[in-house]
C-alpha cells in the first residue's frame, strides 16, 4: 500500500538523512581531499575544502618512501589466501550440517560460534613464541593460517545458513530422475551454492583485510600488511598528514568499494543468517 | 532418511574444521595455561622455574589491572550505547521515504569498512590534534580554547573512533530489521489512534529485539577486545588511563617480555570473557530459536 507523504515531510527527511550521512561519512571524505593536498595545505588553518592546487605526489611519495606496493600485496596475498583456505576447509563441513544433519550439529555450530569469543589476547604468548621458534613471525603464510583460523567460524556459519535454505526436495527429483551422487552435486547443488560461496567469499575478505590484532602482532617489515604499515604512520610520521592520508585512501578504497557492493550479504553474513 | 553410509561420510566431512579448530581451542590455551604457572622472561632466557600463581596474584593485585578491567568495561558499555540507540535512530529516520536513500546508506556504512588503524589514525591527526584538527579549528572559530582529546580524554575519545567505526553496522542490521517489519501492521496501529511513541514501544521496539540482540552480541565480541584503535592513538596512556585487558596482556608480553605475567593476565582475559559469553549466549538462544 502505498503511504501519503507530504512533499515537505520528505523534504524534511531528506534533508536530516544527508545531514547526518555526510557528518558521518565526513572523515573518509576528508581523508581522499587531504591525499590530494601538499602537506603545507593539509595543515593549513582555515582549512581548504576543494579549492587548493589538487596534486597526486603523495601517492608517488608513499610508494617511493617505503615500497607501498609490497604492503598491499601482502594484504591481499593475506586476505584471499586465508579466505580461500577457509573455504576449502568449511566447504566440506557446511555441506554435511546442512544437508545431512545430526542431533549435534546444532551444539557443533554454537561451540564453533563460542570459540570466537575467546580474546585474541588468550593465546596471544603461545602463538608469538611458537611463530618465533618455528620461523613464522613476520610472514605471509604465518599470518594465512592464524586468520584462516580466526575467520573458520564465521565462514562455517555462513555457509552453512546458505545451504539450508537449498530445499532439499530438489536433491531427491533429481534423484529420482536417476542422477547419480556426482552429478547431483555437479549440476543440481553447486549453482545453487554458489551464491552463498561468493557472499562468505566477500565478507571474509573484508574480515581479513582489516583485521587488526593478529596482523600488528605477529608481522614486522617483511609480511606487514596495509594494518600493520600504517599503524607505522602512529609514530611522528603520522604528521605527514597528506601522505598518511595518500596512504590511508589506497588502503580502504578497494574494501569500501567491495562493500558498498555487498550490503545486503553484509548484515546476513554478519549475523550468522539471524538478520536477512 | 541419512543412512548410516551418508552419516559417517558426513562425519569425514566435517572433521577438518573441527579438529582445527579443537587444536586451535586447546593447544595454545593449554600452553597459556602452563606458561602462566611459569617465572619466564624472554629476556633471562634459560631461568624458567615454577612460580605457583604467584604471577596471578601480581596480575590481580596490580592497581594497573583493575584500570585495565573498568577501562574495558567502559569501551564495550559506551560503544554499546552509543551504536545501540544511534543505531536505532539513525535506522528510523532511513527508513523513512526520502530522496537518494541508497546513496545515504552507502555513506553511512562506510565506515565500517574502514580499517581500525587507519580510522584511528585520521581521527587521532586530521580530528583530534590540538593542533592542526578538524575540531581545534572549530574550537577556535567558536572562540574556545582547542581541546587536547587524546591527552585528557583518553578514554572517551577512543569511544568515539570505536563507536563510529560500529554505528553503522548497528544501523544496517536495525535498518534492514525494520524493513521487514508489516507496514499493514504499523497502518493498523495507526488507525486504531496509536502515536508515534507508543507504536514505537509496543510495536517496533519489540520487532527490533532480535536484531538489538545480534547487534549486542556480535558487537561485545569484537569489543571486548578492541586493540589497534588503542596502539596507534594512546598508546594505552597517559599511564594506564586507556589501557584496556588486551592492551594490558600485549604490553605485558612484547614490551616487557614477561611471559608469566602476560600468560596469566591472558587466562584472567578467558575467563572474564567467558563470563560476559555465558550470558550472551543464553540470551542469543533464546532470541534465535523464536
Amino acid at each position: 500500500m502505498a503511504r501519503n507523504v507530504s512533499t515537505q515531510r520528505k523534504l524534511i527527511t531528506t534533508a536530516a538523512a544527508w545531514t547526518i550521512g555526510i557528518l558521518i561519512f565526513f572523515p573518509i571524505l576528508w581523508t581522499f581531499l587531504t591525499s590530494f593536498k601538499t602537506e603545507a595545505q593539509a595543515i593549513a588553518s582555515p582549512p581548504t575544502f576543494l579549492f587548493f592546487d589538487w596534486t597526486v605526489e603523495n601517492y608517488f611519495e608513499v610508494q617511493s618512501r617505503s615500497d607501498y606496493f609490497k604492503h598491499f600485496m601482502n594484504s591481499v596475498v593475506i586476505s584471499f589466501g586465508s579466505t580461500l583456505l577457509g573455504l576449502l576447509i568449511a566447504i566440506p563441513s557446511a555441506w554435511a550440517m546442512a544437508f545431512a544433519p545430526a542431533k549435534r550439529t546444532k551444539d557443533v555450530l554454537m561451540w564453533m560460534l563460542s570459540t570466537k569469543m575467546m580474546p585474541p589476547v588468550g593465546v596471544l604468548v603461545p602463538l608469538y613464541l611458537m611463530f618465533r621458534n618455528t620461523g613464522l613471525l613476520d610472514t605471509r603464510a604465518g599470518l594465512v593460517m592464524v586468520l584462516t583460523l580466526i575467520n573458520l567460524p564465521i565462514i562455517v556459519w555462513m555457509l552453512y545458513t546458505y545451504f539450508k535454505e537449498i530445499p532439499g526436495e530438489i536433491l531427491e527429483a533429481a534423484r529420482m530422475d536417476g542422477a547419480s551422487l556426482a552429478k547431483e552435486i555437479i549440476y543440481v547443488l553447486t549453482p545453487m551454492a554458489i551464491p552463498g560461496i561468493a557472499s562468505t567469499l566477500l565478507l571474509n575478505i573484508i574480515l581479513a583485510w582489516n583485521e587488526a590484532f593478529w596482523t600488528l602482532n605477529l608481522s614486522a617489515a617483511r609480511a606487514a600488511p596495509l594494518t600493520a604499515f600504517i599503524a607505522s604512520y602512529s609514530s611522528p610520521e603520522g604528521l605527514f598528514y597528506a601522505k598518511l592520508s595518500a596512504a590511508s585512501t589506497m588502503a580502504i578504497a578497494p574494501i569500501l568499494i567491495l562493500g558498498w557492493f555487498s550490503q545486503k550479504q553484509l548484515v546476513r553474513g554478519l549475523t550468522f543468517g539471524a538478520v536477512k | 532418511m541419512a543412512t548410516l553410509h551418508t552419516r559417517s561420510a558426513a562425519r569425514l566431512m566435517m572433521a577438518p574444521s573441527v579438529l582445527l579448530l579443537l587444536a586451535w581451542m586447546i593447544v595454545p590455551l593449554s600452553m597459556t595455561i602452563y606458561f602462566s604457572l611459569l617465572r619466564y622472561n624472554l629476556l633471562m632466557p634459560g631461568m624458567e622455574e615454577f612460580a605457583g600463581l604467584s604471577n596471578y596474584t601480581y596480575f590481580l593485585t596490580d592497581p594497573a589491572f583493575f584500570q585495565a578491567i573498568f577501562n574495558t568495561l567502559a569501551i564495550v558499555l559506551g560503544v554499546l550505547f552509543i551504536t545501540v540507540v544511534g543505531g536505532i535512530g539513525l535506522a528510523l529516520l532511513l527508513d523513512q521515504p526520502m530522496f537518494g536513500q541508497g546513496i545515504v546508506r552507502i555513506l553511512v556504512i562506510a565506515p565500517f569498512l574502514i580499517m581500525p588503524t587507519v580510522a584511528a589514525l585520521v581521527w587521532k591527526n586530521m580530528f583530534m590534534n590540538p593542533v592542526n584538527g578538524i575540531f581545534a579549528w572549530l574550537a577556535k572559530l567558536f572562540g574556545l580554547q582547542p581541546f587536547d582529546f587524546l591527552a585528557n580524554a583518553p578514554l572517551f575519545s577512543i569511544i568515539l573512533i570505536v563507536a563510529w567505526q560500529w554505528l553503522p553496522f548497528a544501523t544496517l542490521i536495525l535498518l534492514t530489521a525494520l524493513q521487514s517489519l508489516d507496514e499493514e501492521q504499523k497502518e493498523a496501529a495507526q488507525m486504531d489512534g496509536a502515536g508515534a511513541l507508543s507504536r514505537f514501544i509496543y510495536l517496533i521496539l519489540p520487532h527490533l529485539s532480535r536484531a538489538i540482540t545480534v547487534v549486542i552480541l556480535i558487537q561485545t565480541i569484537f569489543l571486548l577486545s578492541v586493540f589497534a584503535e588503542i596502539l596507534v592513538t594512546t598508546n594505552g596512556g597517559p599511564g594506564t588511563q586507556s589501557t584496556n585487558l588486551t592492551f594490558l596482556v600485549y604490553a605485558q608480553a612484547l614490551l616487557q617480555f614477561d611471559v608469566g605475567g602476560a600468560s596469566a593476565g591472558g587466562i584472567i582475559a578467558v575467563i572474564l570473557a567467558n563470563i560476559v559469553a555465558f550470558f550472551l549466549m543464553r540470551m542469543i538462544g533464546k532470541t534465535l530459536e523464536a
